[in-house]
């Protein structure tokens, strides 16, 4: 029983790191805290169902298609939004982003209804026996998913010289200016990359999770405790936090009562915050 | 080559600069000396395009570049060595050094002009993987400079590159700087460190409250009661 718990757990919580590797990297480049970055989940999401109910592609074959997508979405939402509110005071920065995330989730909720819709027969389904343990195939495909995008950003930022510059601008946007580093595109790119994440993770979810409006408020929440865990503006940090935060979820749950999953995980975002606020590790 | 004519440089509608004008020619090393707060650091940041003047241009090799953004002005051969180093910590001394030129486009070129800069500065070769954020504060100042320098500018700014060094390696500093001359780049210096900074330079300037009060070869500055009083303590 432990051990399929601590299994789930961990598939989730790669799936967590991804969310997580997006927002932390927005956060890093570009100092502005996403709320709508579950918004973009969403999308990724919604995304995924519409191609495989109209178009009949199986999430499998939509996740480069909304990848794309979601990258396009980060950009977008730079150009028009964020670039606006860059220097302007905090508290602007947080209503729009915050602005964002309610716009989509109203706009999803006109065009598609509140309705729960689930992606009923895709290719990936079923279940592997392992040791007598159960795992969801799906989970499965998607945590490997997850792992796999998370290491692909992981390797961009570090060893190609456009990544190198992103954590060049992260670091000090002033002296990387002076190295001849556009930081706009830079911020751009960030988005780009964090949209991406975000609607890779909707696409690898939506072959076993329920789809609605909201359904990114949840994810958002986690992410941010997986950000904070991680190190704001910290890949590997988010990546070992994800999954730390996906194992306690599953063992809070079953530990203390499954209502208490979320607030466990909510308390070790306030001990950290109040204890070691740099969160595991630093930047990157 | 560089026309610096007449700049006005506030922030937030505070000058920083009054009036401001002077000019490089190629070749020269040319030092602008003052104490803390006199504007040195604003007149190199607007030049490197980071801040834009309210009045007046500056020009460099015939085109005016007051309005450019700051990877424009790098693409032109400008190269500016901030306050501080402002090295990328988290990085390697190999990665900070090809983000230097980042402009450029050949592999080889750059490749080429890493192994100039690796004879320049042998410290930094044996150095090259580690984290930049690990370096003493004069070899963080060595990067800073040879960073610059990965860009192949045609002028070299650099702001206070002896600030917090110990005397040692302060003349050091001001050797290389000599070698990087004899290259036959061009230097804008800005130094609180007057004595030095005025041997070294072809042309001088005494930067007070935003205004040149100032200016000569580096000798006739020295001879001056205003450098020997304000300056120099004598």
């Amino acid at each position: 029983m432990l051990s399929q718990l601590l299994i789930s757990g961990f598939l989730m919580g790669l799936i967590f790191s991804l969310v997580a590797v997006g927002l932390t990297l927005i956060w890093g480049v570009v100092e502005i805290v996403n709320f709508a970055h579950g918004a973009f989940l969403m999308l990724g999401m919604y995304a995924t169902y519409w191609l495989y109910r109209l178009l009949s592609i199986d999430p499998l074959f939509a996740l480069p298609i909304c990848t794309i997508l979601l990258f396009f979405v980060g950009i977008v939402t730079y150009r028009l939004m964020i670039r606006r509110v860059l220097t302007a005071p905090m508290v602007a920065q947080i209503f729009s982003t915050f602005g964002l995330m309610v716009f989509l989730e109203n706009m999803a909720h006109f065009l598609w209804s509140s309705d729960y819709r689930l992606i009923k027969e895709p290719l990936v389904h079923g279940r592997l026996e392992v040791f007598g343990l159960f795992i969801s195939k799906p989970q499965l495909v998607a945590a490997a998913g997850a792992m796999v995008a998370t290491g692909l950003v992981y390797w961009f930022v570090t060893r190609t010289q456009t990544g190198r510059a992103l954590q060049a601008t992260a670091e000090d946007k002033e002296a990387a200016a002076l190295m001849g580093i556009n930081s706009d595109r830079m911020f751009a790119l960030a988005w780009g990359i964090g949209g991406a994440c975000a609607g890779a993770a909707g696409v690898l979810l939506a072959n076993f999770y329920f789809i609605f409006p909201k359904v990114g408020d949840i994810f958002n929440l986690t992410a941010f405790v997986v950000v904070a865990l991680g190190g704001f503006g910290s890949i590997p940090g988010a990546f070992i936090a994800g999954i730390i935060i996906g194992l306690v979820q599953v063992l809070g749950g079953h530990l203390v009562a499954p209502a208490f999953k979320s607030v466990i995980v909510f308390i070790i975002y306030l001990v950290v915050v109040i204890a070691r606020p740099q969160g595991l590790f630093g930047k990157f | 080559m560089l026309r610096v004519d007449r700049i006005r440089v506030c922030y937030d509608d505070i000058p920083a600069l009054h009036e401001v004008s002077f000019e490089i020619e190629e070749g020269q090393i040319v030092s602008i000396v003052g104490s803390n707060g006199a504007g040195k650091s604003t007149i190199l940041k607007t030049i490197s395009g980071l801040l834009h003047p309210v009045a007046g241009q500056i020009e460099f090799a015939g085109t005016r570049i007051d309005r450019s953004p700051p990877y424009e002005i790098v693409r032109m051969g400008i190269a500016h060595v901030p306050e501080g180093r402002r090295i990328f910590s988290r990085l390697s001394v190999v990665e900070n050094l090809y983000l230097g030129a980042y402009t450029r486009k050949s592999d080889e070129e750059k490749a080429e002009t890493l192994e100039q800069i690796f004879r320049l500065f042998p410290i930094l070769e044996e150095r090259r993987n580690q984290r930049a954020g690990t370096l003493s504060g004069g070899e963080q100042q060595m990067l800073a400079i040879a960073r610059a320098l990965m860009s192949r500018p045609k002028l070299l700014m650099l702001d206070e590159p002896s600030l917090g060094l110990m005397p040692i390696l302060v003349s050091k500093v001001f050797d290389t700087l000599k070698q990087i001359h004899e290259e036959g780049i061009t230097i804008l210096l800005v130094e609180q460190n007057v004595r030095e900074a005025l041997e070294l330079a072809d042309r001088a300037y005494v930067l007070m409250t935003g205004n040149i009060v100032l200016q000569g070869t580096g000798e006739e500055l020295l001879e001056t009661d205003l450098v020997r009083q304000a300056y120099l303590g004598m």
